[in-house]
């Protein structure tokens, strides 16, 4: 399976986030700069983590707005892979590919440490290597993931099976809604999450529960 | 706008430039007249304290700064230290303290972003950052909003660019009320042969400018960092940068970029004094002079008159020389990153430094003068008295078992989790060891087995006390922290924090506080590579408590056989390496009786530096050898506390013995120096005992076991891990309950 990595200016886990693919998938991605023409012809699109633009401006709003986003669009239309980590997540709500937003962190701080997640929904490309309802764990790291949606979204949302990720055992960091920390859009070929499981692969790391969503995504195609 | 560079200069002018009169004296000497408006400000940026070392330079010559593995020491953006295979970790730490009193968010953030461009400017990746911040009593009436805005600043412009911290230090005293301390440090990796330096070269070359635009923020930022504060503290606000954290990320990348196109001959960082001192810097350093014309400087505001240009200390600027037939391919990248590009002067013959604006010449000066030799001092100092002894019987007494309770939720012991969980510790994906532990640790990325261990210390009272023994045991500390991961401690940074050197009791404490931190770093191998003096640190007459951190890195060959302050399982034995036979004895300004009495009395435990190296590296070979399994130095609150640590970090309790017939209080909270607590398996510790102890040299005595969910402490009563850590993870929080973050 072909991957490519999107790079806006002031994203920062760019680099995490090509060596996962990397290590786990055997294949290094294509590193698209968000000013290059064209994507390659490529299975999956993955936006990382970092403050593109500075998040100056509502997160990820600017990036949004970026050419290379109509591109992706369209690519996601016709069935590509699209995954938004974290700031990638805040740009994918920004520009409409996933629903709801990310609104600052209810402590209104910054919050980097270890939480649980369980697994909402394992029958998608994404979570196909996780088992329906497992918990693992993952990191998490932001400033705005405090996920919201109005409630006619919301209950779309949850009925129509888009909730990927639950914060679990009271771990929720951010004050989200239903503790949803990762969804897809209604078609399942677009997912944003807030944490990292780029940073949980390997036992440098400490453990290797973010490994599947990998090995899911990557051995499959 | 009319800019008059002739204006006269008044005896009032000069002191508020913060130049004495016969400092003042002497530049009308070097020129021959005096110096123009424009000069004047030069003057003041380059030969402040902040910039000239001129009240300590005496003394850091005297500290050892070489070593096998030392590429480039003191004098230099950073210090850069060989760790194998053609790769170097270039490394420093450097005050931000006073403008993050005035405004703490903007103050730690433009500290943060200085430091990593300090090691960026050298060709390295940063890979590791640390802050030692030192704060007012939590009563004080500005501590909250302090710690919210610093902790806020430095997590927002690290978290932002991108860069890890791994460790750092967090301490409250009352004598901190007027003058907090914010030391940034950061680490960054290059290869060992493109490794780039500020000494420019060739003459005729072009000097450009690349990053942000200059604006009015931070005028004179160095001066007043080179002064007291007094009540008039709240109108220096404007001294203070204002950071962006996004300009800087891609400035890195830029530099990184450009550097790999062998474009770069020299590069310098604007920090303090900006584009004064970086140009002055590159010049000096090269035998060259250096020609500005100030009309080509991108600026943010119109009508910035050249005083204000060349004193600007706007963040995220740097200033290179080219090689020309480069220049274009140079802009290309800049160009991509969205930053600008300049060519604003060149580098000439005539060792001069010449500022031109609007076809006016407002500076002619000689640039040695200004730069490699600016005035310097030796000021008179006296020798501090250190206090009496504690009595042999002056043992005040209480419940062991309640004074860990409370030693561990107070403010000096507290977990500090609500603090570093607003960094990011583990971007980049190689944070082995995050804040909590004895040291930070990071794999070296793209290495199959290397790490680097990283911490930062030093404990004020000792240093108050006395200044020798305590600048030793900041360097003993951080050298015995990063050997407790299992790393050889390579090098150090320094970040003096004193107060007014024209006091001959302050300058003592400075003298002999460096004189301590030599002979530790020479004892233990431990060269000082870099680091940053920051003096004045004084409100109203009342100074700081005398404060040397020390930032040290280790190297940790395989990070598999690393160390962790976790037990790593039930019953295993606990020993306690480098012992006095009566385990813990030193009870003199432990935080004991600081805490539970209110005591500041006493000498500071004295630190056997022969003793420290030879414990030291006996369980750096234990770790190696696999047969330590957990491993933390003590240290504040001695054998209680540093077991207590372990619990918490393993949920696993442990029972330690205690020795009949003497005095518990000391045994458990003595602050005795070149101690380790060790666990090892029941299998290892008969073969340690009879295979290695014998030769050892080092009384190292098993104390205890751990296992169960309890701690048990001698005679005391049992208390439940969980306790421990409720007590220990409660304080901060509850402390910083209701406090406002935002900015």
């Amino acid at each position: 399976m072909k991957a490519a990595v999107v790079v806006f200016p002031g994203l920062n886990r760019d680099r995490d986030m090509i060596a996962a693919l990397t290590k786990i998938g055997g294949e290094a991605p294509a590193v698209v700069w968000h000013k290059d023409a064209e994507i390659p012809k490529v299975d999956l699109i993955v936006i990382p983590g970092g403050f593109s633009y500075g998040d100056y401006l509502r997160v990820g709003a600017i990036a949004a707005r970026s050419p290379v986003m109509d591109t992706i669009r369209d690519r996601a239309a016709h069935g590509v892979k699209v995954m938004g980590v974290c700031n990638g997540f805040q740009i994918l709500s920004e520009a409409g590919l996933v629903p709801g937003v990310l609104m600052r962190n209810a402590s209104l701080k910054f919050v980097c440490r270890e939480v649980k997640l369980q697994i909402e929904n394992a029958s998608t490309p994404f979570t196909r290597g996780y088992k329906q309802g497992q918990i693992i764990r993952c990191p998490v790291a932001h400033h705005d993931g405090n996920y919201f949606a109005d409630a006619e979204t919301l209950a779309r949302v949850e009925g129509q099976g888009q909730v990927a990720f639950r914060y679990a055992d009271g771990t929720n960091p951010n004050g989200s809604i239903n503790d949803i920390a990762g969804v897809f859009n209604e078609k399942k070929n677009v997912l944003g999450l807030m944490p990292h499981p780029e940073n949980l692969i390997e036992a440098a790391h400490g453990g290797s529960d973010g490994r599947q969503l990998f090995s899911g995504l990557l051995n499959a195609a | 706008m009319t800019f008059n560079n002739h204006i006269a200069i008044t005896p009032e002018l000069v002191a508020d430039h913060g130049l004495k009169l016969d400092e003042y004296q002497k530049i009308i000497q070097l020129i021959g007249r005096a110096p123009t408006y424009t000069e004047l400000g030069i003057f003041s940026a380059m030969w402040n304290e902040h910039c000239s070392y001129k009240s300590s330079k005496k003394w850091l010559r005297t500290l050892p700064t070489t070593g096998e593995r030392v590429i480039q020491g003191p004098g230099e953006n950073a210090g850069v230290v060989d760790i194998g295979d053609g790769q170097a970790i270039v490394f420093k730490m450097e005050s931000h303290n006073h403008p993050s009193y005035i405004e703490p968010y903007q103050g730690a953030a433009t500290g943060v972003g200085g430091i990593l461009r300090d090691v960026f400017t050298m060709g390295a990746r940063p890979v590791a950052a640390m802050n030692a911040l030192r704060f007012g009593a939590p009563e004080h009436e500005k501590t909250k909003h302090l710690v919210a805005g610093v902790v806020a600043g430095v997590g927002g412009y690290g978290n932002s660019f991108g860069v890890p911290t791994v460790g750092g230090e967090v301490e409250f005293d009352e004598r901190y009320n007027g003058n907090i301390l914010v030391n940034a440090f950061a680490a960054g990796l290059a290869d060992t042969d493109k490794i780039f330096y500020s000494k420019a070269e060739g003459v005729g070359l072009p000097v450009v400018y690349l990053g942000a635009k200059t604006g009015r923020d931070g005028v004179g930022g160095a001066t007043m960092a080179s002064a007291e504060f007094g009540d008039d503290i709240e109108e220096k606000r404007p001294t203070v940068q204002v950071g962006d954290p996004f300009t800087e990320k891609r400035l890195l990348e830029a530099c990184l970029e450009l550097m790999a196109t062998g474009a770069v001959i020299a590069i310098q960082d604007m920090g303090a004094a900006g584009l004064t001192c970086s140009a002055v810097e590159m010049g000096a350093k090269g035998d060259l002079g250096v020609e500005l014309n100030l009309d080509m400087v991108p600026v943010r505001e119109d009508a910035m008159t050249p005083y204000e240009m060349m004193l600007s200390e706007s963040q995220e600027r740097m200033l290179m020389v080219l090689h020309p037939e480069k220049e274009a391919e140079a802009r290309a990248v800049f160009e991509k990153w969205e930053l600008d590009f300049a060519t604003v002067g060149k580098t000439t013959d005539d060792l001069r430094f010449r500022v031109m604006w609007k076809g006016e010449e407002v500076a002619n000066l000689p640039i040695k003068e200004l730069g490699d030799e600016a005035p310097e001092y030796d000021r008179p100092w006296t020798a501090p008295v250190p206090p009496k002894a504690l009595a042999a019987d002056d043992i005040p007494q209480m419940d062991v078992a309640d004074a860990l309770l409370r030693m561990l939720a107070s403010p000096a012991l507290s977990s500090r989790r609500w603090v570093y969980e607003q960094y990011d510790t583990l971007i980049q994906g190689n944070s082995l060891q995050r804040p909590g532990g004895d040291a930070g640790v990071i794999r070296v990325e793209g290495h199959a087995t290397k790490a680097l261990a990283f911490s930062s210390d030093v404990t004020p009272r000792y240093c108050e006390a006395d200044a020798y023994e305590g600048g030793k045991q900041a360097v003993a500390e951080c050298w015995r922290n990063l050997t407790a991961t299992g790393a050889d401690p390579l090098a150090a940074t320094d970040n003096l924090n004193f107060g007014n050197p024209e006091r001959p009791e302050i300058m003592g404490q400075f003298v002999h506080a460096v004189k301590g931190i030599g002979d530790a770093c020479r004892a233990l191998g431990f060269p000082i590579v870099s680091g940053n003096v920051s003096l004045y640190n004084e409100t109203n007459g009342r100074g700081i408590l005398p404060t040397p951190t020390i930032g040290g890195v280790g190297l940790i060959p395989d990070w598999s056989k690393m160390a962790r302050i976790g037990f790593a399982g039930e019953d295993q034995a606990i020993l306690l390496f480098g012992a006095p036979d009566w385990w813990g004895t030193h009870l003199g300004q432990s935080i004991y009786l600081r805490e539970m009495f209110k005591r500041k009395d006493g000498t500071p435990p004295p630190v056997d530096l022969d003793h420290e190296k030879k414990v030291g590296d006996l369980v750096r070979i234990l770790i190696r050898d696999g047969i330590a399994t957990a491993v933390h130095d003590l240290s504040d609150g001695g054998l209680a506390v540093g077991v207590a640590e372990m619990a918490m970090a393993s949920g696993i309790g442990a029972t330690v013995n205690q020795l009949d017939g003497g005095d518990p209080i000391p045994l458990f909270f003595g602050e005795d120096q070149g101690r380790y607590l060790v666990t090892m398996t029941r299998e290892n510790l008969e073969k340690f005992y009879a295979e290695i102890y014998p030769y050892a040299g080092v009384f190292a005595p098993w104390i205890g076991t751990t296992g169960g969910k309890t701690l048990k402490l001698g005679e005391a009563r049992p208390v439940a891990v969980a306790e421990l850590r409720k007590a220990h993870e409660g304080w901060f929080p509850e402390f910083m309950k209701g406090e406002i973050t935002e900015v």
